[in-house]
């Protein structure tokens, strides 16, 4: 006889007991992943991954290394805009009408000297153009052409105090999810990064895509561009540059727009 | 003539004392203790990545080769679709279209045909939250990376790969009356059971050095990070894209491996395997015979 033989008792064990078993252990698993997933301990828990991920890409990557970067035929014929891309908020609104004249972009915080700068004085900075791959976090990945000043460069130009450990972009968008019932000034997008990477040669706030002025739908008139993350961290819409010590007391305090909606800071995977 | 007759068989007998011992050994110890640590982190790690995987995909149901994603021709999809009353399930899958409203596509979320890719029971958190998925993939991920490794050191240290795994140029040979036996479910018993079969070993390499680090390079390669610290992975795979779509296979693999694996386990004698993979010792008196 195969399959089921009698156990030492002598007593054959059910069949059918042991699938309804199997099916409840698993309607058990299941709830129960449910419940740890809303559990602020258990989350921490399954955090210290990301803790793990972010120093062993650091030390992996160092602070130079390069993205990939393509070439002018790998261009993907249709890139993909997501998040906000058509903003209504009126302040950007009005800007938009104007085709940006009167927009700056303010860069504040631990520096030594705050800037106000116009897309024409960005435009007269040191450029830098690249054909990078734009990874979504929900999967996706597109190719495109970006040309803009490397953030260096303004940092440079702005004077980072060393006091100063991250890079906060504030941008001129809300996208509201319905999930947090906040006025709009506090749930603007904003995004942060350290000083690695804002030091990093291809993270740009770029005005041009793809050989072109860039547009609405892609973050216009300046975003951001962070080869070696995942795309939420792309702040589009920049309104203002703001160094800080901590990006504790901003927004809900995680650094960044999705990540106070759970995602993680350190975006590399 | 006589004479040589019975020394003959006196040296048959003296033989078949020697090899075979009287009474036979009834407990086999099978599986050491680190086997059977590690095939259970895995188990648990499996089950955890796979599900949370499926929460992973469903925020985008598409699945493409190259570097990038051609928005309109998926290798790959799962859609909801609008149809005559409601919607339906289509799954795309390598240029033939299959309608699978209820599982795939389509499926019931609190007694309503809700639009999502694979359905709520399947993934991790049962609810759509890409964010939680990603928590619960990543942390498993590295359980099962630093589980393997350890599992791997010990295996070549051991000899346990070649011991166990590698099979000999004697049981390629009987590859095919294992393969008719097992379609009889017909399974070794007694001695032959204290060692896996050849289709066992060829089932278990193809696991543990194929598909299991085809999944962990294919989903190092997904991220941007690593893409910049080994580039040569994008080259190895073909792109970004591609890696997703071979994981998503490998992934496909390793459920077609569990299943057949499990199936196994329940008609070779379930709860003497899985005995023997808790204590270690199999009984090879009440094997199935």
């Amino acid at each position: 006889m195969n399959g089921f033989r009698a156990d030492r008792e002598g007593k054959p064990p059910h069949r059918r007991g042991l699938l309804a078993g199997a099916l409840s252990l698993g309607g058990f698993v299941l709830s129960g992943c449910d419940r740890v997933s809303n559990e602020p301990q258990a989350r921490s828990i399954l955090d210290a991954a990301n803790v793990l991920t972010y120093r062993v890409q650091r030390f992996l990557l160092g602070a130079h290394r390069l993205a990939p970067e393509f070439a002018e035929a790998d261009i993907s014929s249709e890139f993909r805009a997501n998040g906000s891309t058509d903003p209504q908020d009126d302040e950007y609104l009005d800007l938009a009408d104007k085709d940006f004249a009167d927009w700056r972009l303010k860069v504040d915080g631990l520096v030594e000297h705050e800037l106000s700068l116009s897309l024409a004085d960005l435009r007269a900075l040191p450029s830098r153009t690249q054909i990078t791959r734009h990874d979504c976090v929900e999967g996706w990945s597109c190719i495109g052409k970006w040309t803009g000043v490397p953030l260096a460069e303004i940092l440079s130009r702005a004077g980072v105090k060393p006091q100063a450990r991250y890079v906060v972009f504030h941008c001129a968008d809300t996208l509201d999810d319905g999930s947090l019932s906040e006025d709009p000034e506090k749930i603007r997008y904003y995004e942060s990064i350290d000083l690695d990477d804002a030091d990093h040669p291809q993270t740009i706030l770029a005005y041009d895509m793809n050989g072109k002025k860039l547009d609405i739908a892609h973050g216009a008139p300046l975003r951001l561009r962070l080869e070696r993350q995942l795309g939420y961290k792309m702040a589009k819409y920049v309104m203002r540059v703001e160094l800080v010590r901590s990006y504790a007391g901003l927004h809900g305090g995680k650094g960044g727009y999705w990540e106070d909606r759970g995602y993680e800071w350190y975006a590399g995977i | 003539m006589v004479a040589r007759e019975i020394t003959a068989s006196a040296t048959i007998a003296s033989e078949a004392r020697r090899v075979v011992p009287d009474p036979p050994v009834r407990w086999f110890h099978r599986h050491s203790g680190f086997v059977r640590v590690t095939h259970w982190v895995n188990a648990l790690c499996f089950i955890l990545l796979l599900m949370s995987g499926l929460q992973i995909f469903n925020a985008h149901p598409a699945l493409y080769v190259g570097a990038d994603s051609d928005f309109e021709h998926p290798t790959i999809s799962i859609t909801a679709q609008r149809a005559d009353h409601g919607i339906k399930g289509e799954t795309l899958l390598f240029g033939r279209q299959f309608d699978t409203t209820g599982v795939l596509g389509v499926s019931s979320m609190n007694g309503q045909p809700t639009p999502r890719a694979f359905p709520s029971w399947s993934t991790i958190p049962s609810y759509q939250d890409l964010a939680t998925g990603r928590r619960w993939h990543f942390f498993f991920a590295w359980l099962l990376v630093l589980n393997g490794l350890a599992y791997l050191v010990f295996g070549f240290a051991k000899g346990h790969f070649r011991r166990d795994l590698l099979p000999s140029a004697a049981e390629l040979r009987h590859l095919g009356t294992d393969i008719i036996a097992h379609l009889r479910l017909r399974f070794p018993r007694g001695d032959t059971a204290k060692r896996y079969n050849v289709l066992q070993q060829l089932a278990y390499l193809a696991a543990v050095f194929l598909l299991l680090p085809l999944i962990v390079l294919t989903g190092l390669t997904m991220s941007p990070g690593i893409d910049t610290a080994v580039p040569q992975l994008l080259s190895a795979f073909g792109g970004r894209q591609s890696a997703r779509l071979i994981h998503f296979l490998a992934a496909s693999g390793l459920v077609l491996f569990v299943i057949v694996h499990i199936v196994m386990v329940l008609v070779s004698g379930v709860w003497n395997n899985i005995r023997s993979m808790i204590t270690g010792w199999y009984d090879l008196g009440t094997a199935p015979r």
